[in-house]
């Protein structure tokens, strides 16, 4: 019987001599069939410059492209010309910050993001609190990694101009509460931009229904190739918003002394296009379909169990974050005592198990938990039980492997 | 190779060992060596005179590789002329970047040829390094080290 596996070539090769077990899912995810094959697909026979030619391949060229944005909207309930094509989040993110941020804030505004923050989405931010004169004021998870009601209160007041917060912690893999953030955003007149890189993976995100003003996310992490991103905004506020990068294709008139700008979302698409990117995107949104997200949740729900109980039964080994399985996605974050995460790493690799050791470009978290990093185990819809066993059982020998007894 | 084979014993034990783990009195050269991706942060301090590194140590944190990399350079390079540190250093670049390979040039690193293994582990070099990054430094008189960056984590 064809298994999900065997629409993942890589995961057939031998690392280090042993079968790869792929658990850095949350830095990149491998690549369906269905994807490379789209790629390929749109390279062999429709490749042109969109928006270009008048010849009838520039049309499907456009159409591969413009086809590729009605499919990301449909996946995040946006209409296509709320959505962006960019490089990946961080570019994603840049945008907001150099054409809303430098742009709408203003010296005494204050911009709240969580002390849990990937560094994209909190350096472009400092750039911006530089520049305006606005205020960065974090916000601090409890013991269990969740933002609570009063915390949320106690930093977004009338001040906060714009809130950018991870839908999910690319460490703790906690999901915070979206619904409680926006409620007092709006009542504070303040915009909210979710960093969804780490939840589209793992669950179905609507923005419409979370009322969110932007949300950013990578298409490798969603099983599509690098270098293509995605950053949806309500059309009312990217259409007050100046352009990002400006050149070829974002403009109406271009004179010795000024330009005018194309619409939304052209206006923010400078330079020729990753069609290729594009088309094996909407590629892996079709394959995530086809799975079922009730399929991809219950399964993801399962290998999330085990590893945690497994985890739980290994002496000297701190898990970070709230240790039910139903309150994380993706992600565990945990240490080997009196062994560096890269040693853990380093001699998990020698059995064929990937997984991240280090800061998590998370670093004000790290300091946050009082630790210098971490490893981290992520988890993606190919992960099997099998997987699992295989990090548990490497771990139980890690410490010995050091010289410690147990 | 097997990765495990880097853990032997020279290194498990240097990992951990406290016999250079301290700040030096009266030293010439305190230098602070950061790998940014990592979080390995050793400081090293030397004291210099007459050409001559009469005392070494350090103090920080970091992975087994990079503490018993420091650890095993001061044993190594205290009681050694500038010049003789230098050569130590180049030769164990020259080992860690896989170009010297031969077993009588590497004769004068002693227990150090035990870090060989890592020339076959590009993500761990940054690691073995640290120490050694910060003593060139050092010996050359910077007051702030460039850190061993690799840019990501």
């Amino acid at each position: 019987m064809k298994t999900i596996q065997d629409d993942f070539p890589i995961l057939s090769i031998l690392e280090n001599g042993k079968r790869l077990v792929y658990l850095d899912n949350a830095a990149t995810t491998q690549k369906p069939l269905a994807v490379l094959n789209a790629v390929e697909s749109y390279y062999n026979k429709d490749n042109a410059n969109p928006h270009r030619g008048v010849y009838e391949l520039g049309a499907r060229a456009t159409k591969a492209h413009e086809d590729s944005r009605g499919i990301v909207g449909d996946f995040l309930n946006a209409s296509p010309d709320e959505i962006i094509f960019t490089q990946n989040t961080t570019e994603s993110l840049n945008l907001v910050a150099y054409s809303y941020g430098m742009e709408f804030l203003k010296e005494g505004d204050e911009i709240v993001l969580s002390v849990a923050e990937h560094h994209s989405n909190l350096v472009p931010w400092q750039r911006v609190a530089k520049v305006t004169g606005a205020k960065l004021v974090y916000l601090y998870p409890d013991a269990f990694g969740h933002l609570t009601e009063e915390e949320l209160d106690q930093k977004i007041t009338s001040k906060t101009r714009l809130i950018a917060v991870a839908q999910v912690s690319n460490v703790l893999g906690i999901e915070i509460p979206v619904a409680s953030i926006v409620r007092r955003a709006r009542k504070a007149g303040a915009v909210v931009v979710l960093d969804c890189a780490q939840s589209v993976p793992h669950m179905p995100v609507d923005v419409k229904a979370l009322d969110v003003d932007f949300a950013a996310f990578s298409g490798h992490k969603l099983y599509a190739p690098m270098g293509i991103g995605v950053l949806y905004g309500k059309k009312e506020i990217l259409d007050k918003m100046p352009p990002f990068l400006t050149g070829g294709d974002m403009i109406g008139n271009v004179h010795e002394q000024s330009s005018t700008y194309a619409e939304v979302p052209r206006r923010f698409e400078a330079g020729t296009r990753n069609v290729g990117g594009e088309a094996g995107l909407a590629a892996a949104i079709g394959y995530l379909n086809s799975l079922g997200w009730d399929n991809i949740q219950a399964h993801e729900r399962d290998l999330m169990t085990r590893a945690l109980k497994g985890l739980a039964e290994i002496p000297h080994l701190t898990v970070y974050g709230d240790l039910s399985p139903d309150k994380r996605h993706g992600v565990i974050a945990f240490n080997v005592e009196d062994v560096h995460p890269h040693d853990t790493a380093s001699l998990l690799d020698s059995d064929g198990i990937t997984i991240r050791a280090g800061h998590h470009c998370a670093q004000p978290l790290m300091e946050y938990l009082k630790i210098n990093s971490c490893v981290r185990a992520s988890f993606g819809i190919y992960n099997t039980p099998e997987d699992v066993d295989a990090l548990i059982n490497s771990l139980k020998n890690v410490r010995r492997w050091m010289g410690y007894g147990s | 190779m097997d990765l495990k084979a880097l853990y032997n014993q020279i290194i498990v034990e240097n990992s951990r060992a406290s016999h250079n783990r301290h700040k030096v009195d009266h030293a010439t050269a305190v230098l602070e060596g950061v790998n940014p991706s990592c979080g390995d942060d050793i400081t090293l301090e030397l004291k210099v005179s007459d050409g001559k590194i009469k005392e070494a140590g350090f103090t920080g944190t970091g992975c087994a590789i990079s503490q018993a990399s420091a650890s095993l350079m001061i044993d190594l390079v205290t009681g050694k002329s500038v010049e003789e540190a230098k050569e130590l250093l180049s030769t164990f670049y020259g080992m860690i970047k896989g170009e010297i390979t031969d077993d009588d040039q590497l004769e004068i690193l002693d227990d150090i040829v035990a870090l060989k293994g890592v020339s076959h582990m590009p993500g761990r070099v940054k690691c073995a390094v640290l120490a050694w990054h910060t003593l060139e430094e050092a010996l050359d008189g910077r007051t702030e080290s460039t850190g061993c960056n690799d840019g990501h984590s």
